[in-house]
């Protein structure tokens, strides 16, 4: 599939400012992060602005965005319909926390049942975004039950670095911001392990033949395609990446995604002062770039049925 | 509404491609743009017609496929078009309603003032049957011609899809598919006509005829299947073998 940077560059931002309302929402009504004005006023308006410039550059996906409005119609058959409702119920709830926080200096009792409700709403937001692939049988890469987690586990590290560095910036004592975003990052890299394992060793039930139904004896070939040049469908669907470039690609993602960032959050952990946050901004840093770079594979890697009809996949 | 009709369709109006008389001549290939250039999706947009590039929206086209070797080798065209699925996966994903199933002939359609452009339908169509148009910015597809076959100012004979209309070797049939008695559904049930990529469970309403099994074998006379081949020892002698190798010099 065709790695759209518009569809890379949401999917990324908006995961990670989901991610980070996620924990903020949760985490300061129950006390392990304090109800402090500044820091709660950088902290939400980080996730704000990651999850807003996110949907605003999706929308420069679409060719008609005067129309987008219009998606949100159709949320009982489609997941990118609910995704709409559910990125928009999301800024209720949220602004309402925002309001208690950094407005009032309260994180409790209703202020922080928003901050769970807008939480929550992030979350259905991140699940709806991973369904929007998963539910496609025409992508093995996607249509595996490994799509939604990893998502989900992206979306919950790439926005704790983020947390985890202002948390240290700021001087706050809260050792458990680290430990979570350490566990979601060691959960993200083994789900990343096993996805890349799964669309290694397993393959699309359909093959030429399946889509043709040419029965001859032998491997169905393509002698002639429809076109000279590339139509949409090529441009569209028709992406391939070289097996070697994609491993090194992937190797790149190991070490930045997850290796780097694992070693900075437990400099983070255990030691005190800059040191501390260095090795937090670290992690934050090279994590947003390795997502990124999972991301662009996650296209890159797909591959759609219509390519059987130009000769590709499986006989 | 980009929901599927509750209740089967009661009629599923669609094709029947036959894949031994393909002849792969592009015919209905270009008399849909024709029709369809002119029609409910109009313009079907080309971007550099005369350049180097040459792209463009086209809701039909012919792949030619070869199979198997030696006798058992077969070139099979293979024309390709929207299938009108009975659950098309790319009306659910549509999350505007542009795109739908009709509930009265099933065929499948795109509210061109409605499409935002996403292009996750053609995303979900296994088949690569839908096309963007990037002038217009909304994604277009075959309608089976639905402004030919309910045009009241055509004659009877021409109500039917462009390129089933043009098709000089009779390798295309339309016809309601919801109906057994029809002459397409007897077709279907005479020659084993199937469905492409069954296992993703799209249920496309379209089918496609098998080519018919060759019958140019000699073997199939009562000859022998192939002539006793000379062997360089077997070559004659005498005057015969002489003059063979004089003039074999």
């Amino acid at each position: 599939m065709h790695p759209a940077l518009s569809v890379i560059f949401f999917t990324t931002t908006a995961g990670a400012g989901y991610g980070l309302l996620m924990m903020l929402g949760v985490l300061a009504p129950i006390g392990i992060l304090p109800p402090d004005r500044v820091f709660g006023a950088v902290a939400l308006a980080l996730a704000l602005a990651l999850v807003s410039t996110g949907l605003f550059a999706s929308l420069f996906h679409l060719s008609h965005p005067e129309r987008s409005w219009r998606a949100m119609l159709q949320y009982r058959s489609s997941w990118l319909s609910r995704e709409g409702v559910a990125a928009s119920v999301t800024y209720l709830p949220a602004l309402v926390f925002i309001l208690g926080w950094v407005g009032v200096g309260n994180t409790s009792g209703t202020w922080g049942l928003m901050g769970v409700a807008a939480s929550f709403m992030a979350l259905v937001t991140v699940l709806c975004t991973a369904m929007i692939y998963q539910s496609l049988k025409t992508i093995h890469e996607w249509h595996n039950s490994l799509t939604l987690p990893n998502y989900l586990m992206l979306a919950l590290m790439s926005g704790g670095v983020w947390l985890s560095a202002l948390v240290h910036l700021f001087g706050i004592q809260a050792p458990t911001v680290d430990a979570y975003v350490i566990a979601y990052t060691a959960i993200a890299w083994g789900l990343k392990v096993a996805y890349w394992n799964h669309i290694d060793t397993t393959r699309h039930p359909s093959t030429r033949r399946t889509a043709t139904g040419i029965r001859a004896r032998g491997a169905v070939r393509l002698v002639d395609p429809p076109h000279m040049t590339d139509n949409f469908l090529l441009k569209e669907m028709g992406f391939r990446i070289a097996r070697k470039h994609a491993l090194k690609l992937r190797r790149i993602t190991h070490v930045t995604a997850f290796a780097v960032p694992l070693v900075g959050l437990v400099v983070a952990l255990v030691l005190q002062g800059p040191v501390a946050a260095g090795g937090a901004v670290v992690a934050a840093l090279s994590a947003s770039f390795g997502v990124v770079l999972e991301r662009w594979l996650f296209f890159a890697e797909a591959r759609h049925t219509v390519m059987l009809y130009y000769g590709e996949g499986p006989a | 509404m980009t929901s599927l009709p509750q209740n089967e369709t009661p009629r599923k109006l669609g094709l029947v491609i036959d894949l031994d008389i393909c002849v792969g001549c592009n015919a209905c290939v270009t008399n849909c743009k024709e029709w369809n250039t002119g029609g409910h999706s109009a313009p079907l947009t080309d971007l550099h017609p005369y350049g180097r590039d040459v792209d463009g929206v086209w809701f039909n086209r012919v792949h030619t496929f070869e199979a198997g070797s030696g006798r058992d080798h077969r070139v099979v065209h293979f024309p390709k078009s929207c299938l009108h699925c009975e659950t098309p996966q790319c009306v659910t994903v549509c999350p505007t309603g542009a795109s739908y199933k009709r509930e009265e002939d099933g065929i499948v359609l795109v509210h061109h003032d409605w499409c935002i452009g996403c292009k996750l339908c053609a995303w979900a169509c296994p088949y690569g049957a839908r096309e963007f148009d990037e002038d217009a910015g909304v994604m277009k597809k075959c309608t089976l011609c639905i402004d030919r076959i309910y045009n009241e100012n055509l004659n009877d004979a021409d109500r039917r899809p462009a390129c089933v209309i043009t098709c000089p070797a009779g390798a295309r049939h339309f016809g309601d598919l919801g109906d057994p008695n029809s002459a397409v559904s007897r077709l279907v049930a005479e020659r084993g006509g199937y469905d492409l990529m069954p296992e993703l469970g799209t249920q496309p309403t379209n089918k496609y005829l098998p080519p018919r099994p060759r019958r140019d074998h000699a073997e199939a006379t009562g000859a022998p299947d192939l002539l006793e081949h000379l062997d360089e020892e077997d070559q004659p002698g005498g005057f015969l073998g002489w003059v063979d190798r004089l003039l074999s010099r």
